[in-house]
């Protein structure tokens, strides 16, 4: 088996699933419904590329874990999430903060993916790029109306964006398993992926009349290689309750 | 066994046939149009090695979970049809698009209350060039109700991830907009 690509795989599939988690958590809580429906929508989608990460990683693998088992039935630090990913859902700056950094990296990703010589990573990029698009558009929205809103909204908006900045570089400092793959000619390679992100993330910020903190700021580094915070263990211990209480239950 | 027993070759339906029984086969969130219709069927071909027809559809979105369901009416249409050997196979690529949905698919959405697409996908690279949000143009999506291309979009995303949600400035009525992808 290819150790590198089951890790870029898991990598991939569990930033997803987090975030997908963590959007549905905020299920009937939305500010408006509208916005409810859109988190949920959200959701779903990267709940979907999850599948097709995971079912990918499990068939590499090739010890019969599947999806649903590589999902449910591995502990905190088998996960290779990023950190931003696990950040909590304080208050609706942050969720939209935490969703407008993902997306403007997951579609520069998955831009860079759509040349991947992995056949089938090529494959799920392409099916992701068009709901991932959706995704950035509206999060890019939010910020903007959020960012260029009243007093409250604007220093709220400003106030998540410094909070979560520190888990924005992860996602572009590539270990051994990143640079395996920038070799084999399955991902794309860290500088112009950052340089993207970057170029995007200002220019959002600076139409949100926000200030964009410094790029060569400290950044938390830890979550492709299983070292996580405190609160990956309570969202994993509610995602899997289920399986846990009752192994191997299907419906 | 008589040589009238045998079941005459012309028993075994041409894809043209299995095509149009597909075509009856209903999307289950959007009954009035057939996964036909909706482009989720890519493909029909007969096995002669297995005699199964081994029916090829495509999620529309990766998360849809109307997707296991069709595939089970997919099968479940052409068995009550007499085919015994039937297999339901996803394909992911070339990615599902709404430019596959035909015409006559894009006109029972528009009869059923629900806009038709009517743009190739968006994209950022637009936002990424100095271009202020507010000066993108959208597409005009004529009311389904009355007409009116005087509409404004309420929400990018609606009650499933196929739609958005509009409202018609002129007959101020809401409706669901079937989003380009």
């Amino acid at each position: 088996m290819d150790d590198a690509k089951f890790e870029y795989l898991l990598r991939q599939g569990d930033s997803a699933l987090l975030l997908s988690q963590q959007l549905s958590q905020l299920c009937g809580k939305g500010p408006a419904l509208e916005e409810d429906m859109a988190l949920t929508n959200v959701a779903l989608d990267l709940l979907g590329q999850t599948r097709m990460w995971l079912s990918y990683a499990g068939e590499l693998e090739g010890l019969g874990r599947d999806e649903d088992r590589l999902a449910y039935l591995r502990d905190t630090r088998q996960y290779r999430n990023l950190l931003l990913v696990e950040q909590p859902n304080s208050d609706y700056a942050m969720v939209m903060a935490r969703q407008f950094f993902f997306d403007t990296w997951h579609y520069y990703l998955m831009r860079g993916l759509l040349a991947s010589t992995d056949a089938r990573i090529a494959g799920i990029a392409e099916k992701s790029i068009k709901e991932v698009t959706y995704h950035l558009r509206r999060s890019g929205d939010l910020v903007v109306r959020l960012g260029d809103g009243t007093d409250i909204s604007r220093a709220k908006m400003q106030a998540a964006v410094d909070e979560l900045w520190t888990y924005t570089g992860e996602a572009f400092i590539y270990d051994a398993v990143d640079l395996a793959m920038v070799e084999q000619g399955v991902a794309p390679a860290a500088q112009a992926l950052r340089d993207a992100f970057l170029q995007h993330v200002s220019e959002v910020l600076e139409e949100a009349t926000l200030t964009m903190p410094s790029p060569d700021a400290f950044m938390q580094r830890g979550g492709k290689q299983g070292r996580h915070g405190e609160r990956l263990g309570y969202v994993l211990a509610e995602m899997q309750s289920l399986q846990r209480a009752y192994p191997g239950v299907e419906w | 066994m008589s040589a009238m027993d045998a079941p005459p070759l012309t028993d075994t339906p041409t894809l043209d046939q299995v095509w149009a029984w597909l075509g009856e086969v209903p999307d289950p969130e959007i009954p009035v149009i057939s996964v036909v219709d909706l482009g989720i069927v890519r493909d029909v071909a007969f096995d002669a090695a297995s005699g199964e027809f081994v029916v090829t559809i495509t999620p529309t979105y990766s998360g849809c979970p109307a997707m296991q369901v069709i595939a089970e009416d997919v099968e479940q249409a052409l068995r009550t049809r007499g085919l015994a050997r039937v297999r339901v196979r996803e394909q992911l690529t070339p990615a599902w698009t709404t430019d596959w949905m035909s015409a006559a698919g894009k006109a029972a959405l528009q009869g059923y209350g629900i806009a038709p697409p009517v743009q190739q996908v968006i994209d950022i690279s637009g936002l990424s060039k100095g271009v202020k949000r507010h000066a993108i143009r959208q597409p005009d999506v004529a009311c389904p109700h009355c007409g009116s291309i005087h509409t404004r979009l309420t929400s990018q995303f609606g009650s499933t991830p196929c739609k958005a949600l509009y409202q018609c400035l002129d007959c101020r009525e809401p409706f669901d907009y079937f989003k380009c992808h």
